[in-house]
């Protein structure tokens, strides 16, 4: 990789003399053409989000309004921020390696089994993909709200109602519902991509299907399942619309960075806050892509 | 025996986990056509609610289309010309560039519409008009076209064609727009699904982002399930799905398209 794209700069070094008009990349006469093209993209992108967020870190260093001391401080100073950072970075985590286990499992055995039906199993799986937050908050109450499917079905068994969608458990289930479709199908496609002379050959050496799978299946889709898994992380951790909709008393970063904006006012933390949200997701997304290097991780 | 065992083992839940995630959307979809939810499915079916919805919520329906397609029709003019610059640039640069487009996407809405609050929210027409909740749509979309067209790009042995063509003395917006654009059309397909998909589903940035003039429809909806009846909340996820979903197919059926391409 890095040879390649070593010689080709050395190739562009020594052909930049040499006009050609379709030349390879690296001519100067290229080089302009290819900033011309991307000036419009790059100008959009540095007048609305690079500048805008650039002052949004620095607003982050500003006093907060709750104890008097830079926003920054303030969060890993004060129990408070210093819990709900951790209550998001947990409630994430756990649900990315539950994600990663049942849908890990679903995933394989979809990939390695054909059977009739299995196309509109594969769809009910993905097709989630692209609920917004809102929804899976909505379809958590259809199943653990106050008229839930689960409150009815108590209600009919037990004669009480069983709810848990206003609780860590609904977000819990939300989060969960959102991060299986992503695994998924990464999981699916990376199956597709394990040499299968490999398992075969295990066997042959008298592997039993235990052995097989936890030498030389999990090891083959662990990049796959890490990445996937980093990507659910981020997220989770981001995850605002659901939350919002499950209306839960939690105290999760983003509802905190909505909480202090719209109802204190209080800028430089919600700033502050959303800096470091913003980095956390930015470097779990970062270890995904250096993984598995394609997917872009839509969020929720 | 084992083997079968294990296979239907496997199978059950898989079919577990199918019911997870399809029984809320049956019964959202149910309960939208049920005349009392309450009482349940012998009160009978009505189209009651979906006209509700529709009586009350139809404008939020016709920003999110119109959104997502002037987003669609900025992205396209930003990316292509953005993943032609990408595919020409060094290595080095591309790939640093490319990073930094993907910035809003790696980073919570929330926080890019809390910066973009904080820096334009005091130009009053411009943050009460639709075109600042498209300004974040279009920051957080750019990524998802500029990906697909570029790996199509990088496929399509473009700079042989654009020299075939250079040599026939074409210049450079003839072969941009004669060799280029129509040799990464599946690309632009792709990322044109994409984007208009996720300009429809997005919240994050839009909730920070709306004025009760410029409402989207899954700010309607968040709406809807905060003050509205059950009934009414179904029927208006009922309408988002029916929206949504045939794009969903189509995005498959693209990425089918794509992988026989090449």
């Amino acid at each position: 990789m890095t040879t390649v794209s070593q010689w080709r700069l050395r190739a562009g070094a020594a052909s930049s003399s040499a006009k050609a008009a379709a030349g390879p990349a690296g001519t100067r006469r290229q080089q302009r053409l290819a900033l011309l093209a991307l000036a419009p993209a790059l100008t959009m992108f540095c007048a609305f989000w690079l500048l805008p967020f650039a002052r949004l870190v620095l607003m982050g260093a500003e006093i907060d309004r709750g104890s008097g001391i830079s926003a920054y401080l303030a969060i890993l100073t004060h129990r408070q921020y210093l819990i709900s950072l951790a209550a998001t970075l947990g409630v994430s985590l756990v649900v990315s390696i539950t994600a990663v286990g049942i849908a890990g499992l679903a995933g394989f055995f979809l990939a390695r089994h054909c059977f009739p039906g299995k196309a509109a199993l594969v769809a009910i799986l993905t097709f989630p993909l692209a609920f917004p937050g809102v929804v899976v908050g909505f379809l958590v109450i259809m199943l653990g709200g106050r008229q839930g499917i689960l409150a009815q079905l108590s209600q009919w068994l037990f004669d009480e109602r069983w709810i848990f969608a206003y609780s860590l458990t609904g977000l819990f289930v939300g989060y969960l519902y959102f991060s299986i479709p992503r695994v998924i199908t990464t999981v699916m496609a990376a199956c597709e991509t394990l040499d299968r002379s490999l398992e075969e050959a295990a066997r042959s050496l008298g592997a039993d299907t235990w052995r097989v799978t936890r030498d030389v299946i999990v090891p083959g889709i662990a990049p796959a399942l890490l990445s996937t898994g980093a990507i659910c992380f981020a997220t989770s951790m981001g995850a605002f619309g659901t939350a919002f909709t499950l209306g839960t008393r939690m105290s999760i970063l983003p509802l905190n960075i909505y909480g202090e904006f719209t109802n204190y006012a209080n800028f430089a933390m919600a700033a502050a806050l959303s800096v470091v949200l913003g980095l956390i997701t930015w470097l779990a997304l970062s270890i995904a892509r250096k993984l598995a290097g394609s997917s872009l991780g839509a969020p929720a | 025996m084992t083997t079968r065992i294990r296979f239907l083992l496997q199978l059950g839940f898989t079919l577990l986990v199918c019911l997870f995630m399809i029984v809320p959307v049956v019964m959202s979809a149910l309960a939208g056509l049920t005349e009392n939810y309450f009482v349940g499915l012998k009160s009978g079916l009505t189209l009651r609610w979906v006209n509700d919805v529709w009586q009350l919520y139809a404008d939020t329906i016709w920003l999110s289309i119109r959104l997502a397609l002037a987003c669609l029709t900025v992205t396209v003019l930003l990316g292509v010309p953005a993943a032609y610059g990408l595919l020409r640039s060094r290595r080095r640069w591309a790939n640093a560039i490319e990073e930094a487009l993907l910035l809003p996407v790696a980073v919570p809405g929330l926080a890019t519409a809390l910066a973009l609050l904080l820096a334009y929210g005091h130009y009053r027409e411009f943050r009460d008009s639709w075109l600042f909740i498209l300004v974040g749509h279009v920051l957080f979309t750019l990524p998802f076209m500029i990906r697909p067209v570029l790996s199509v790009m990088r496929t399509a042995r473009l700079p042989q064609l654009e020299e075939a063509a250079a040599s026939l003395g074409a210049g450079f917006w003839r072969r941009f727009l004669t060799v280029v654009v129509p040799n990464c059309m599946s690309g632009i397909l792709a990322g044109a699904l994409m984007v208009v998909t996720l300009s429809i589903g997005e919240f994050n940035i839009t909730w920070m982002l709306h004025t009760p003039l410029t409402k989207t429809l899954p700010v309607g909806l968040a709406d809807s399930y905060a003050s509205m009846r059950l009934e009414i909340g179904s029927a208006y996820t009922l309408i988002f799905l029916v929206m949504i979903v045939p794009l969903l197919v189509a995005i498959q059926w693209a990425g089918r398209l794509t992988v026989q391409h090449h």
